[in-house]
């Protein structure tokens, strides 16, 4: 099909979207590598190495794979329950997943410290038995796994909700058991979304700042994301070594977009929805 | 990327599988999968939402209402809706015009395109802060030409709506996309041939036909807008009464320690976020209705 079809107005919307495009995200966001040339390599590399940076970079990462990984089965479960299981009260459990996308990540960043340091509702049991969870690592991890849950769970629901019945019923007939029809048969299809998943929950929690900063604690060396690195020197009115931070940060979020399109291109082969 | 999920029409009917004895799994297996998703589910979802407003309504409801009138809080209140009045419908006009552009036409570099619509959701939103010091900040590129025409930009309302709209960017257009896309073109076509023009067209044939994925990419925009917190965060410099947005203004109550105050102003936006978790029911629950009548008609 040419563009010359028979509708109107090609043209002024995309005249506008590009545009639009250009002033709110794309110029701003080239600011960061403009600026971060005015940095000799020697200098950006120095700054992007600092034993603090590198610090908040392996929270950082190792949180987010964790959190991306505990929701990869957890989400996964509660996205079968959802499919698979009628219980009481699944509309509103169903409804509720999308919750971290919805609460304002302040809000959860609060609502987290408040269960779990120790005086809260979770903290005050688990502290007593020597888990310490608010105001450590693992106080960033449980932030994670929060706000990457949804991200699973919605991307895994569809492709399990189009599995076809017959698929499994002659998988049955024809001998296999529960087990080796969901691992041989049921896994396999879901295995893209799944991984999709992953790596939106990954993506997802690489870049938060909100949720996390309030139960993380924020320890030199030992508590602090990469985000809150780049607020820090902002607050020193170091803006090159903020820059040089946030550059690493945009390469890294390039790389995930990249690399989660392909997935999402190769769920869709997967499952047929592509045409 | 998905930074946001799309409306989903097809509620299973999980009795068709637990009925069918090719997909059901024993009773322990069940009740193991189940307990243990539900139990994740209270630990992870539920309680954080419910001790938001245990906290909130701790020392009782007089305090509740005084956190919530005291004029800062009122200011980040005010503040919040300008954001959002601002920011929800210029992202609704672009995601509309991209929705069009990219659906209804065939160009090159359409993925790439789709692709940087989606980079405002990958990238943290403190970068997304960062992006507008760095060009209406001080030292910035237009930094300068502000501060001398008397503009203030960083640290002020506008860079608050700035960071707002790019952060809330591709949420209409994520939504519109696939749906217009589903749609083709064939009813536009019929219709400019029949002789509307082209906002005829567009109103009469192409929105009805998309009502109710606007209307969801509209009230996650709003949400977003409302909550957003790192990304304006950079760019407001915490001035109390004039450039606190109401999870900034959270943020300073949290730190001074007035825990109640903090959570009665948090609990505003949980029921914020509550509202638009049942708005987005209604409407699969519409759009399923709606799919419904297709089929009926048909058969």
């Amino acid at each position: 099909m040419s563009n010359r079809n028979a509708l109107p107005g090609f043209n002024l919307s995309l005249g506008y979207t590009l545009t639009w495009l250009s002033l709110i995200v794309l110029i701003p966001l080239a600011a960061v590598f403009i600026k971060t040339a005015e940095l000799t390599l020697a200098q950006f590399w120095f700054v992007v190495t600092t034993p603090r940076v590198m610090a908040s970079y392996k929270l950082t990462f190792g949180a987010s794979l964790a959190a991306a990984a505990i929701n990869a089965v957890f989400g996964l479960l509660l996205a079968w329950s959802l499919v698979r299981y009628t219980f009481p009260g699944k509309k509103i459990v169903d409804s509720l997943v999308d919750l971290p996308f919805a609460l304002p990540t302040a809000v959860a960043g609060i609502a987290l410290t408040a269960l779990w340091a120790g005086n809260g509702w979770i903290g005050s049991i688990i502290e007593p038995l020597g888990i310490k969870v608010a105001f450590t690592p693992l106080g960033v991890l449980l932030a994670l796994v929060f706000i990457g849950l949804p991200f699973v769970v919605r991307t895994v629901q569809p492709v399990l909700e189009d599995l076809e019945i017959e698929i499994e019923e002659a998988a049955t007939s024809l001998g296999a058991n529960r087990w080796q029809t969901i691992r041989k048969v049921i896994f396999p299809t879901l295995f893209p979304a799944l991984l999709t998943g992953f790596a939106l929950a990954f993506a997802r929690a690489v870049g938060e700042y909100g949720s996390v900063i309030f139960i993380a604690g924020n320890i030199p060396l030992v508590s602090e994301i990469t985000p809150l690195m780049i607020i820090t020197k902002l607050e020193q009115y170091d803006y090159r070594g903020a820059t040089a931070i946030a550059a690493v940060m945009l390469v890294v979020s390039f790389i995930l977009l990249i690399t989660i399109n392909s997935l999402q291109a190769w769920t869709a082969k997967r499952t047929g929805k592509s045409k | 990327m998905a930074g946001a999920i799309s409306l989903h029409l097809t509620p299973a009917h999980a009795e068709r599988y637990e009925n069918n004895p090719a997909t059901r799994e024993s009773d322990w297996v069940k009740w193991s999968i189940l307990g243990i998703s539900l139990t994740f589910f209270a630990l992870f979802l539920l309680m954080p939402l419910v001790v938001v407003f245990y906290e909130a309504l701790r020392k009782g409801w007089q305090a509740y209402l005084v956190a919530l009138i005291e004029p800062d809080a009122l200011s980040a209140i005010r503040l919040t809706l300008t954001a959002a009045i601002i920011s929800v419908p210029l992202n609704l006009a672009f995601g509309v015009a991209a929705a069009w552009a990219i659906a209804k036409f065939d160009f090159p570099g359409k993925s790439f395109l789709i692709t940087l619509i989606d980079l405002p959701f990958s990238v943290s939103p403190v970068v997304a802060g960062l992006i507008f010091v760095l060009v209406f900040g001080r030292t910035g590129w237009l930094g300068s030409w502000f501060i001398d025409n008397d503009m203030k930009v960083i640290f002020a309302v506008p860079g608050i709506v700035l960071a707002t709209i790019f952060v809330t960017f591709p949420f209409v257009a994520r939504e519109l996309i696939p749906l217009m896309e589903a749609q083709g073109r064939d009813e536009e076509e019929a219709s400019t041939v029949l002789g509307a023009s082209g906002w005829q067209t567009f109103w009469h044939v192409t929105i009805p036909n998309v009502k109710w994925g606007l209307l969801y990419g509209v009230i996650l925009c709003n949400a977003r807008a409302m909550g957003e917190f790192g990304a304006v965060s950079v760019v407001s410099g915490h001035i109390r009464g004039e450039t606190n947005t109401m999870p900034l203004h959270v943020e300073i109550v949290y730190s001074e320690y007035k825990f109640a105050a903090a959570f009665a102003v948090a609990s505003l936006l949980a029921i914020l976020a509550l509202l638009t978790l049942v708005i987005k029911s209604f409407i699969e629950w519409r759009a399923a209705q709606a799919a419904k009548g297709d089929v009926e008609a048909q058969s």
